[in-house]
Protein backbone atom coordinates (compact mmCIF):
# COMPACT_ATOMS: atom_id res chain seq x y z
CA UNK A 1 0.00 0.00 0.00
CA UNK A 2 2.82 2.78 0.89
CA UNK A 3 5.03 1.45 -1.73
CA UNK A 4 2.19 1.80 -4.50
CA UNK A 5 1.90 5.29 -3.06
CA UNK A 6 5.46 6.14 -3.20
CA UNK A 7 5.78 4.74 -6.82
CA UNK A 8 3.32 6.78 -8.38
CA UNK A 9 2.49 10.12 -6.84
CA UNK A 10 1.16 11.63 -9.99
CA UNK A 11 -1.69 9.64 -9.71
CA UNK A 12 -2.94 11.37 -6.63
CA UNK A 13 -3.36 14.98 -8.09
CA UNK A 14 -5.91 15.70 -10.26
CA UNK A 15 -5.71 15.61 -13.49
CA UNK A 16 -6.16 19.38 -14.56
CA UNK A 17 -2.94 19.74 -12.39
CA UNK A 18 -1.05 17.03 -13.31
CA UNK A 19 -1.89 18.53 -17.25
CA UNK A 20 -1.10 21.81 -15.53
CA UNK A 21 2.47 20.60 -14.38
CA UNK A 22 3.44 18.41 -17.73
CA UNK A 23 2.70 22.24 -19.74
CA UNK A 24 4.57 23.97 -17.03
CA UNK A 25 7.60 21.56 -17.74
CA UNK A 26 7.63 21.36 -21.56
CA UNK A 27 7.03 25.77 -21.73
CA UNK A 28 10.04 26.42 -18.89
CA UNK A 29 11.56 23.86 -17.93
CA UNK A 30 12.37 21.50 -21.01
CA UNK A 31 15.32 23.16 -22.72
CA UNK A 32 15.66 25.42 -20.51
CA UNK A 33 12.82 27.41 -21.51
CA UNK A 34 12.39 29.83 -18.79
CA UNK A 35 16.02 31.66 -20.76
CA UNK A 36 13.47 33.27 -23.37
CA UNK A 37 11.05 34.99 -20.72
CA UNK A 38 14.31 35.77 -18.74
CA UNK A 39 16.60 37.20 -21.45
CA UNK A 40 13.62 38.76 -22.87
CA UNK A 41 12.62 40.57 -19.64
CA UNK A 42 16.42 41.80 -19.79
CA UNK A 43 16.24 42.93 -23.29
CA UNK A 44 13.04 44.86 -22.41
CA UNK A 45 14.10 46.28 -19.42
CA UNK A 46 17.33 47.71 -21.17
CA UNK A 47 15.38 49.12 -24.32
CA UNK A 48 12.90 50.74 -21.83
CA UNK A 49 15.58 52.66 -20.00
CA UNK A 50 17.67 53.95 -22.63
CA UNK A 51 14.81 54.71 -24.22
CA UNK A 52 13.53 56.58 -21.25
CA UNK A 53 16.58 58.54 -20.95
CA UNK A 54 16.84 59.61 -24.59
CA UNK A 55 12.93 60.58 -24.65
CA UNK A 56 13.89 62.85 -21.70
CA UNK A 57 16.86 64.22 -23.66
CA UNK A 58 14.78 65.05 -26.60
CA UNK A 59 11.86 66.18 -24.61
CA UNK A 60 13.78 68.79 -22.86
CA UNK A 61 14.97 70.14 -25.94
CA UNK A 62 11.89 70.27 -27.99
CA UNK A 63 9.99 71.81 -25.36
CA UNK A 64 12.49 74.65 -24.39
CA UNK A 65 12.49 75.46 -28.07
CA UNK A 66 8.89 75.39 -28.51
CA UNK A 67 8.50 77.58 -24.65
CA UNK A 68 11.35 79.92 -25.58
CA UNK A 69 9.97 80.64 -28.91
CA UNK A 70 6.07 81.47 -27.42
CA UNK A 71 7.49 83.49 -24.86
CA UNK A 72 10.14 85.25 -26.65
CA UNK A 73 9.65 85.75 -30.72
CA UNK A 74 6.98 88.72 -30.44
CA UNK A 75 9.71 90.55 -28.47
CA UNK A 76 12.78 89.73 -30.51
CA UNK A 77 14.54 92.27 -32.55
CA UNK A 78 14.86 90.93 -35.80
CA UNK A 79 18.40 89.03 -36.60
CA UNK A 80 19.87 85.73 -36.90
CA UNK A 81 18.98 84.69 -33.24
CA UNK A 82 15.17 85.35 -34.37
CA UNK A 83 15.49 82.86 -37.82
CA UNK A 84 17.63 80.55 -35.84
CA UNK A 85 14.56 80.35 -33.37
CA UNK A 86 11.89 80.24 -35.88
CA UNK A 87 13.68 77.25 -37.92
CA UNK A 88 14.51 75.61 -34.53
CA UNK A 89 10.56 75.68 -33.57
CA UNK A 90 9.47 74.76 -36.89
CA UNK A 91 11.44 71.39 -36.88
CA UNK A 92 10.36 71.19 -33.59
CA UNK A 93 6.73 71.37 -34.67
CA UNK A 94 7.23 68.90 -37.46
CA UNK A 95 9.25 66.40 -35.11
CA UNK A 96 5.74 66.23 -33.05
CA UNK A 97 3.58 66.28 -35.55
CA UNK A 98 5.25 62.86 -37.21
CA UNK A 99 5.90 61.51 -34.19
CA UNK A 100 2.64 61.44 -32.50
CA UNK A 101 0.47 61.45 -35.67
CA UNK A 102 1.98 58.15 -36.57
CA UNK A 103 1.78 54.55 -35.13
CA UNK A 104 4.86 53.65 -33.08
CA UNK A 105 5.05 50.27 -34.76
CA UNK A 106 5.45 51.98 -37.95
CA UNK A 107 7.99 54.23 -36.78
CA UNK A 108 10.14 51.29 -35.08
CA UNK A 109 9.95 49.57 -38.85
CA UNK A 110 10.85 52.39 -40.73
CA UNK A 111 13.66 53.48 -37.98
CA UNK A 112 15.09 49.42 -38.60
CA UNK A 113 14.41 48.81 -42.04
CA UNK A 114 14.91 52.10 -44.14
CA UNK A 115 16.96 54.37 -41.67
CA UNK A 116 19.39 51.92 -40.11
CA UNK A 117 19.08 49.37 -42.40
CA UNK A 118 22.48 48.45 -42.44
CA UNK A 119 22.94 48.19 -38.62
CA UNK A 120 23.06 44.75 -37.04
CA UNK A 121 22.52 46.31 -33.33
CA UNK A 122 18.53 46.05 -33.12
CA UNK A 123 18.53 46.86 -29.71
CA UNK A 124 20.27 50.59 -30.32
CA UNK A 125 17.88 50.80 -33.12
CA UNK A 126 14.97 49.65 -30.57
CA UNK A 127 16.03 52.25 -28.36
CA UNK A 128 16.19 55.10 -30.95
CA UNK A 129 12.82 54.25 -32.41
CA UNK A 130 11.41 54.09 -28.90
CA UNK A 131 13.58 56.97 -27.15
CA UNK A 132 12.42 59.61 -30.69
CA UNK A 133 8.94 58.39 -29.97
CA UNK A 134 8.93 58.92 -26.67
CA UNK A 135 10.61 62.36 -26.59
CA UNK A 136 7.84 63.30 -28.70
CA UNK A 137 5.17 62.84 -25.59
CA UNK A 138 7.87 63.93 -22.78
CA UNK A 139 8.43 67.28 -24.36
CA UNK A 140 4.29 68.26 -24.14
CA UNK A 141 4.43 66.72 -20.41
CA UNK A 142 7.84 69.33 -19.96
CA UNK A 143 6.27 72.19 -21.77
CA UNK A 144 3.20 71.89 -19.13
CA UNK A 145 5.79 71.84 -16.42
CA UNK A 146 7.71 74.79 -17.70
CA UNK A 147 3.97 76.75 -18.17
CA UNK A 148 3.39 76.13 -15.10
CA UNK A 149 5.94 77.84 -13.41
CA UNK A 150 5.27 81.65 -12.16
CA UNK A 151 6.21 84.32 -14.44
CA UNK A 152 7.98 85.92 -11.53
CA UNK A 153 10.88 83.09 -10.97
CA UNK A 154 11.83 84.00 -14.34
CA UNK A 155 11.94 87.72 -13.85
CA UNK A 156 14.14 86.93 -10.29
CA UNK A 157 16.69 85.07 -12.56
CA UNK A 158 17.09 87.76 -14.78
CA UNK A 159 16.98 90.54 -12.78
CA UNK A 160 19.80 88.62 -10.88
CA UNK A 161 21.52 89.31 -14.52
CA UNK A 162 21.43 85.65 -15.39
CA UNK A 163 20.72 84.99 -18.97
CA UNK A 164 17.65 83.14 -20.52
CA UNK A 165 19.65 79.95 -20.72
CA UNK A 166 21.03 79.97 -17.21
CA UNK A 167 17.37 80.93 -15.51
CA UNK A 168 16.12 78.32 -17.35
CA UNK A 169 18.85 75.71 -16.40
CA UNK A 170 18.93 76.77 -12.63
CA UNK A 171 15.65 78.30 -11.91
CA UNK A 172 12.99 77.23 -14.58
CA UNK A 173 13.33 73.84 -15.36
CA UNK A 174 14.76 72.05 -12.43
CA UNK A 175 11.07 73.40 -10.87
CA UNK A 176 9.11 71.96 -13.73
CA UNK A 177 11.05 69.16 -13.57
CA UNK A 178 9.89 68.27 -10.08
CA UNK A 179 6.25 69.44 -11.27
CA UNK A 180 5.84 66.80 -13.63
CA UNK A 181 7.99 63.89 -12.26
CA UNK A 182 4.78 61.91 -11.47
CA UNK A 183 3.80 62.53 -15.55
CA UNK A 184 7.35 61.33 -16.78
CA UNK A 185 7.13 58.24 -14.61
CA UNK A 186 3.83 57.44 -16.05
CA UNK A 187 6.04 57.55 -19.48
CA UNK A 188 8.33 55.55 -18.62
CA UNK A 189 5.51 52.52 -17.65
CA UNK A 190 4.03 53.53 -20.85
CA UNK A 191 6.91 52.83 -22.88
CA UNK A 192 7.63 49.35 -21.29
CA UNK A 193 4.30 48.14 -22.23
CA UNK A 194 4.69 50.08 -25.74
CA UNK A 195 7.69 48.13 -26.08
CA UNK A 196 6.31 45.06 -26.81
CA UNK A 197 6.26 45.33 -30.33
CA UNK A 198 9.51 45.37 -30.69
CA UNK A 199 9.24 41.75 -32.00
CA UNK A 200 8.34 43.26 -35.23
CA UNK A 201 12.02 43.86 -35.92
CA UNK A 202 12.91 40.49 -34.69
CA UNK A 203 14.44 41.75 -31.26
CA UNK A 204 13.77 38.85 -28.62
CA UNK A 205 12.11 40.95 -26.13
CA UNK A 206 9.51 39.60 -23.34
CA UNK A 207 7.03 39.10 -25.64
CA UNK A 208 8.78 37.40 -28.56
CA UNK A 209 10.34 35.17 -25.87
CA UNK A 210 6.80 34.30 -24.68
CA UNK A 211 5.68 33.77 -28.32
CA UNK A 212 8.59 31.85 -29.58
CA UNK A 213 8.15 29.21 -26.65
CA UNK A 214 4.54 28.70 -27.76
CA UNK A 215 6.10 28.59 -31.45
CA UNK A 216 8.25 25.86 -30.21
CA UNK A 217 5.95 23.71 -27.82
CA UNK A 218 2.10 24.17 -29.80
CA UNK A 219 1.06 25.38 -26.23
CA UNK A 220 -0.06 28.95 -25.77
CA UNK A 221 -1.66 29.33 -22.67
CA UNK A 222 1.37 29.32 -20.06
CA UNK A 223 3.68 31.25 -22.14
CA UNK A 224 1.63 34.24 -22.90
CA UNK A 225 0.11 34.21 -19.63
CA UNK A 226 3.63 34.19 -17.97
CA UNK A 227 4.36 36.81 -20.45
CA UNK A 228 1.03 38.91 -19.49
CA UNK A 229 1.93 38.38 -16.03
CA UNK A 230 5.34 39.72 -15.86
CA UNK A 231 4.36 43.06 -17.59
CA UNK A 232 1.50 43.21 -15.09
CA UNK A 233 4.06 42.98 -11.95
CA UNK A 234 6.25 45.51 -13.50
CA UNK A 235 3.37 48.02 -14.23
CA UNK A 236 1.92 47.65 -10.82
CA UNK A 237 5.51 48.29 -9.24
CA UNK A 238 6.25 51.03 -10.83
CA UNK A 239 2.70 52.40 -10.41
CA UNK A 240 3.43 52.22 -6.93
CA UNK A 241 6.76 53.52 -7.02
CA UNK A 242 4.57 56.57 -8.73
CA UNK A 243 2.36 57.23 -6.09
CA UNK A 244 4.86 57.09 -3.38
CA UNK A 245 6.80 59.71 -5.46
CA UNK A 246 3.92 61.98 -5.79
CA UNK A 247 3.11 61.62 -2.20
CA UNK A 248 6.75 62.74 -0.93
CA UNK A 249 6.86 65.01 -3.95
CA UNK A 250 3.06 66.91 -2.49
CA UNK A 251 4.59 66.51 0.94
CA UNK A 252 7.62 68.62 0.25
CA UNK A 253 5.74 71.77 -0.23
CA UNK A 254 4.66 73.09 2.44
CA UNK B 1 24.52 99.06 11.37
CA UNK B 2 24.73 101.11 8.62
CA UNK B 3 28.47 101.35 8.67
CA UNK B 4 28.50 97.32 9.08
CA UNK B 5 26.13 97.20 5.78
CA UNK B 6 28.39 100.13 3.58
CA UNK B 7 31.92 97.89 4.58
CA UNK B 8 30.11 94.59 3.23
CA UNK B 9 28.65 95.72 -0.08
CA UNK B 10 31.29 97.48 -1.28
CA UNK B 11 30.10 99.17 -3.92
CA UNK B 12 32.88 101.32 -4.43
CA UNK B 13 34.12 100.31 -8.02
CA UNK B 14 31.33 102.43 -9.65
CA UNK B 15 33.70 105.57 -10.58
CA UNK B 16 30.09 107.61 -9.69
CA UNK B 17 30.31 109.93 -6.69
CA UNK B 18 27.35 110.14 -4.40
CA UNK B 19 25.05 112.92 -5.59
CA UNK B 20 26.35 112.37 -9.17
CA UNK B 21 23.78 111.42 -11.43
CA UNK B 22 23.87 107.33 -11.54
CA UNK B 23 20.57 106.35 -13.76
CA UNK B 24 19.33 108.85 -16.27
CA UNK B 25 15.65 108.63 -17.80
CA UNK B 26 14.41 110.61 -20.77
CA UNK B 27 11.09 111.19 -22.91
CA UNK B 28 10.24 107.27 -21.86
CA UNK B 29 7.52 105.95 -22.86
CA UNK B 30 6.02 102.23 -22.62
CA UNK B 31 2.47 101.71 -25.33
CA UNK B 32 0.61 98.95 -25.33
CA UNK B 33 -1.80 98.14 -28.39
CA UNK B 34 -5.03 96.75 -27.72
CA UNK B 35 -8.35 96.67 -29.57
CA UNK B 36 -9.50 99.92 -27.81
CA UNK B 37 -6.66 101.68 -28.96
CA UNK B 38 -3.42 102.48 -27.01
CA UNK B 39 -2.68 101.99 -23.97
CA UNK B 40 -0.10 105.02 -22.88
CA UNK B 41 1.44 102.49 -19.47
CA UNK B 42 4.23 105.52 -19.91
CA UNK B 43 3.59 108.51 -21.39
CA UNK B 44 7.25 110.60 -21.57
CA UNK B 45 8.86 110.19 -18.20
CA UNK B 46 12.15 112.46 -17.67
CA UNK B 47 14.22 112.15 -14.23
CA UNK B 48 17.19 111.52 -13.04
CA UNK B 49 18.41 109.76 -10.13
CA UNK B 50 21.26 110.06 -8.26
CA UNK B 51 23.76 108.09 -6.46
CA UNK B 52 22.75 107.62 -3.03
CA UNK B 53 19.05 108.98 -3.57
CA UNK B 54 15.68 107.32 -2.57
CA UNK B 55 13.22 108.18 -5.13
CA UNK B 56 9.86 107.22 -3.60
CA UNK B 57 7.34 106.53 -6.66
CA UNK B 58 3.90 107.00 -5.87
CA UNK B 59 0.23 107.30 -7.85
CA UNK B 60 -2.84 105.51 -8.00
CA UNK B 61 -3.57 102.19 -9.40
CA UNK B 62 -2.46 101.91 -12.97
CA UNK B 63 -0.66 104.91 -13.95
CA UNK B 64 2.47 103.48 -14.71
CA UNK B 65 4.60 102.68 -11.33
CA UNK B 66 5.71 99.35 -11.68
CA UNK B 67 6.29 99.63 -15.61
CA UNK B 68 8.48 102.42 -14.67
CA UNK B 69 10.44 100.66 -12.27
CA UNK B 70 10.45 97.28 -14.35
CA UNK B 71 11.77 99.55 -17.61
CA UNK B 72 14.58 100.51 -15.23
CA UNK B 73 16.49 97.34 -15.70
CA UNK B 74 14.39 96.08 -18.89
CA UNK B 75 11.72 93.49 -17.86
CA UNK B 76 9.68 96.08 -19.56
CA UNK B 77 11.19 97.09 -23.07
CA UNK B 78 10.38 100.88 -23.51
CA UNK B 79 9.07 101.42 -27.03
CA UNK B 80 10.42 105.05 -27.07
CA UNK B 81 13.09 107.19 -24.79
CA UNK B 82 16.80 106.50 -23.32
CA UNK B 83 17.53 105.64 -20.35
CA UNK B 84 21.21 106.28 -19.47
CA UNK B 85 22.74 104.14 -16.36
CA UNK B 86 26.58 104.72 -15.36
CA UNK B 87 26.77 106.29 -18.61
CA UNK B 88 25.61 103.74 -20.77
CA UNK B 89 22.45 103.90 -22.65
CA UNK B 90 20.85 100.54 -21.88
CA UNK B 91 17.62 100.78 -24.30
CA UNK B 92 20.14 100.57 -27.16
CA UNK B 93 20.12 96.93 -28.86
CA UNK B 94 23.93 96.91 -28.61
CA UNK B 95 24.00 97.22 -24.44
CA UNK B 96 24.80 94.17 -22.61
CA UNK B 97 21.66 94.08 -20.40
CA UNK B 98 22.44 90.91 -18.54
CA UNK B 99 25.83 92.56 -17.25
CA UNK B 100 23.79 96.13 -16.31
CA UNK B 101 20.83 93.96 -14.54
CA UNK B 102 23.79 92.42 -12.01
CA UNK B 103 23.87 96.26 -10.85
CA UNK B 104 20.61 96.64 -10.86
CA UNK B 105 18.72 94.56 -7.81
CA UNK B 106 15.02 93.97 -8.13
CA UNK B 107 12.86 93.73 -5.10
CA UNK B 108 8.95 91.95 -5.75
CA UNK B 109 5.81 92.32 -4.57
CA UNK B 110 6.04 88.39 -4.28
CA UNK B 111 9.40 88.23 -2.89
CA UNK B 112 9.70 85.31 -5.99
CA UNK B 113 12.10 83.03 -4.48
CA UNK B 114 13.41 79.93 -6.11
CA UNK B 115 11.08 77.43 -3.87
CA UNK B 116 13.54 74.49 -4.84
CA UNK B 117 16.85 75.92 -3.36
CA UNK B 118 17.61 77.00 0.22
CA UNK B 119 18.25 80.57 1.42
CA UNK B 120 22.08 80.08 0.62
CA UNK B 121 21.92 78.90 -2.31
CA UNK B 122 18.86 81.65 -3.53
CA UNK B 123 21.47 84.11 -2.34
CA UNK B 124 24.63 82.64 -3.80
CA UNK B 125 23.43 81.94 -7.17
CA UNK B 126 23.93 84.18 -8.91
CA UNK B 127 26.78 85.64 -7.68
CA UNK B 128 28.66 82.15 -8.34
CA UNK B 129 27.43 81.87 -11.72
CA UNK B 130 28.03 85.50 -12.67
CA UNK B 131 30.40 86.61 -10.54
CA UNK B 132 32.43 83.77 -10.58
CA UNK B 133 32.79 83.85 -6.88
CA UNK B 134 34.10 80.71 -5.13
CA UNK B 135 31.63 78.93 -2.82
CA UNK B 136 33.15 79.77 0.71
CA UNK B 137 33.42 83.44 -0.42
CA UNK B 138 30.01 83.42 -2.14
CA UNK B 139 28.58 81.86 1.28
CA UNK B 140 30.81 83.72 3.64
CA UNK B 141 29.33 87.19 2.50
CA UNK B 142 25.43 85.49 2.09
CA UNK B 143 25.81 84.59 5.78
CA UNK B 144 27.32 88.25 6.71
CA UNK B 145 24.40 90.03 4.97
CA UNK B 146 22.15 86.85 6.74
CA UNK B 147 23.45 88.18 9.83
CA UNK B 148 22.08 92.05 9.28
CA UNK B 149 18.74 90.58 8.88
CA UNK B 150 19.21 88.47 11.73
CA UNK B 151 18.02 85.39 9.47
CA UNK B 152 21.89 83.57 9.74
CA UNK B 153 19.78 80.51 11.52
CA UNK B 154 17.60 80.34 8.22
CA UNK B 155 20.43 80.07 6.03
CA UNK B 156 19.88 76.54 5.14
CA UNK B 157 16.04 76.12 5.21
CA UNK B 158 13.88 76.38 2.14
CA UNK B 159 11.50 79.57 1.02
CA UNK B 160 8.25 77.37 2.12
CA UNK B 161 9.97 77.55 5.92
CA UNK B 162 9.93 81.52 6.04
CA UNK B 163 7.06 83.71 6.87
CA UNK B 164 6.02 86.38 4.65
CA UNK B 165 7.98 88.96 6.15
CA UNK B 166 11.39 86.91 6.15
CA UNK B 167 11.25 85.73 2.67
CA UNK B 168 11.14 89.24 1.83
CA UNK B 169 13.98 90.06 3.86
CA UNK B 170 15.74 87.28 2.55
CA UNK B 171 14.71 88.77 -1.26
CA UNK B 172 16.59 91.70 -0.55
CA UNK B 173 19.74 90.63 0.95
CA UNK B 174 19.68 87.84 -1.97
CA UNK B 175 19.56 91.07 -4.67
CA UNK B 176 22.67 92.60 -2.17
CA UNK B 177 24.64 89.41 -2.80
CA UNK B 178 25.40 90.93 -6.23
CA UNK B 179 26.61 94.12 -4.41
CA UNK B 180 24.14 96.16 -6.95
CA UNK B 181 24.97 100.24 -7.40
CA UNK B 182 21.11 100.30 -7.30
CA UNK B 183 18.08 98.95 -5.59
CA UNK B 184 14.66 98.61 -7.51
CA UNK B 185 11.41 98.05 -5.27
CA UNK B 186 8.11 97.52 -6.45
CA UNK B 187 5.85 97.14 -3.11
CA UNK B 188 8.02 95.40 -1.66
CA UNK B 189 5.47 94.84 1.38
CA UNK B 190 1.67 94.85 -0.44
CA UNK B 191 2.10 91.43 0.02
CA UNK B 192 2.92 91.30 3.78
CA UNK B 193 0.58 91.21 6.57
CA UNK B 194 0.14 94.36 8.49
CA UNK B 195 2.42 92.80 11.35
CA UNK B 196 5.40 91.82 8.91
CA UNK B 197 5.65 95.40 7.29
CA UNK B 198 7.73 97.12 9.85
CA UNK B 199 10.56 94.02 9.82
CA UNK B 200 10.78 94.62 5.81
CA UNK B 201 10.91 98.44 6.22
CA UNK B 202 13.42 98.76 8.86
CA UNK B 203 15.82 96.84 6.54
CA UNK B 204 15.10 99.25 3.79
CA UNK B 205 15.78 102.16 6.41
CA UNK B 206 19.20 100.71 7.03
CA UNK B 207 20.03 100.03 3.69
CA UNK B 208 19.00 104.06 2.90
CA UNK B 209 21.33 104.72 5.43
CA UNK B 210 24.51 103.06 4.55
CA UNK B 211 24.01 105.45 0.65
CA UNK B 212 22.38 102.81 -1.40
CA UNK B 213 20.44 104.36 -4.55
CA UNK B 214 16.98 102.88 -3.98
CA UNK B 215 14.14 103.54 -6.12
CA UNK B 216 11.03 102.06 -4.27
CA UNK B 217 7.09 102.01 -5.56
CA UNK B 218 5.21 101.90 -1.97
CA UNK B 219 1.71 103.15 -0.69
CA UNK B 220 3.79 103.03 2.36
CA UNK B 221 3.62 107.07 2.95
CA UNK B 222 5.02 106.98 6.42
CA UNK B 223 7.96 105.20 4.95
CA UNK B 224 8.27 107.87 1.91
CA UNK B 225 8.02 110.94 4.07
CA UNK B 226 10.37 109.34 6.71
CA UNK B 227 13.26 107.82 4.32
CA UNK B 228 12.31 109.06 0.85
CA UNK B 229 15.04 111.91 -0.82
CA UNK B 230 12.64 112.85 -3.40
CA UNK B 231 9.31 111.88 -4.30
CA UNK B 232 7.42 111.19 -7.68
CA UNK B 233 4.13 111.11 -8.03
CA UNK B 234 2.31 109.87 -11.45
CA UNK B 235 -1.17 109.28 -13.22
CA UNK B 236 -1.50 107.79 -16.80
CA UNK B 237 1.61 107.22 -17.35
CA UNK B 238 3.03 110.77 -16.44
CA UNK B 239 5.24 112.11 -13.59
CA UNK B 240 2.46 114.78 -12.40
CA UNK B 241 4.71 115.87 -9.34
CA UNK B 242 7.80 115.47 -7.95
CA UNK B 243 9.88 117.32 -4.46
CA UNK B 244 11.10 116.68 -1.25
CA UNK B 245 8.78 114.03 0.56
CA UNK B 246 7.96 117.76 2.43
CA UNK B 247 7.01 119.50 -0.69
CA UNK B 248 4.93 116.27 -1.78
CA UNK B 249 3.14 115.79 1.34
CA UNK B 250 3.03 119.01 3.45
CA UNK B 251 2.52 120.90 0.30
CA UNK B 252 1.13 119.38 -2.63
CA UNK B 253 0.17 121.78 -5.85
CA UNK B 254 -1.51 119.50 -7.89
CA UNK B 255 -5.22 118.73 -7.43
CA UNK B 256 -5.14 115.26 -8.39
CA UNK B 257 -2.21 114.59 -6.15
CA UNK B 258 -4.04 116.27 -3.44
CA UNK B 259 -7.30 114.27 -3.80
CA UNK B 260 -4.76 111.40 -4.00
CA UNK B 261 -3.11 111.90 -0.37
CA UNK B 262 -6.65 112.70 0.42
CA UNK B 263 -7.61 109.08 -0.20
CA UNK B 264 -4.33 107.60 1.06
CA UNK B 265 -3.64 109.13 4.04
N1 LIG C 1 0.89 93.66 -20.84
C1 LIG C 1 0.07 94.72 -20.83
N2 LIG C 1 -0.80 94.90 -21.85
C2 LIG C 1 -1.63 95.95 -21.86
N3 LIG C 1 -1.67 96.90 -20.92
C3 LIG C 1 -0.84 96.77 -19.88
C4 LIG C 1 0.08 95.68 -19.78
N4 LIG C 1 0.79 95.82 -18.63
C5 LIG C 1 0.33 96.96 -18.05
N5 LIG C 1 -0.64 97.53 -18.79
C6 LIG C 1 -1.36 98.77 -18.47
O1 LIG C 1 -0.41 99.77 -18.19
C7 LIG C 1 -0.90 100.63 -17.18
C8 LIG C 1 0.14 100.79 -16.10
O2 LIG C 1 0.26 99.59 -15.37
P1 LIG C 1 1.22 99.44 -14.10
O3 LIG C 1 1.20 98.02 -13.70
O4 LIG C 1 2.53 100.04 -14.42
O5 LIG C 1 0.48 100.32 -13.02
P2 LIG C 1 0.84 100.51 -11.48
O6 LIG C 1 0.94 101.97 -11.24
O7 LIG C 1 2.00 99.69 -11.10
O8 LIG C 1 -0.47 99.97 -10.77
P3 LIG C 1 -0.62 99.18 -9.38
O9 LIG C 1 -0.54 100.17 -8.27
O10 LIG C 1 -2.00 98.58 -9.47
O11 LIG C 1 0.45 98.16 -9.32
C9 LIG C 1 -2.21 100.06 -16.70
O12 LIG C 1 -3.26 100.79 -17.31
C10 LIG C 1 -2.19 98.66 -17.20
O13 LIG C 1 -3.49 98.22 -17.49
MG1 LIG D 1 2.30 97.95 -9.83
Amino acid sequence: MIASLTAKPVCLLPKWLSDLQDDFYLNFIKEDRYLYLLRGLWMTLKITFFAVILGIALGVIAAIVRSTHDKNISEMRPGLGRVLLKISNALVKLYLTVIRGTPVVVQLMITYYIIFASSTNQMLVAVLAFGINSGAYVAEIIRSGIMSIDNGQFEAGRSLGLNYIQTMTYIIIPQAFKNVLPALANEFIVLIKETSISGYVGIMDLTRGGDVIRSRTFSPFLPLFAVALIYLIIVVFFSKLVSILERRLRNSER
Amino acid sequence: MSADMNEILDSSKSDILPGEILISVSDLAKHYKSKAGEIRALDGITTDICKGEVLVIIGPSGSGKSTFLRSLNLLERPTGGTITFEGVDITSPSSDINKLRQKMGMVFQHFNLFPHLTIMDNMTLAPRKLLKMSKPDAEAKALELLKKVALEDRAYAYPSQLSGGQKQRIAIVRALCMSPDVLLFDEPTSALDPEMVGEVLDVMKDLAKSGMTMAVVTHEMGFAREVGTRVIFMDEGKIIEEGTPDEIFTNPKNERLQSFLAKVL
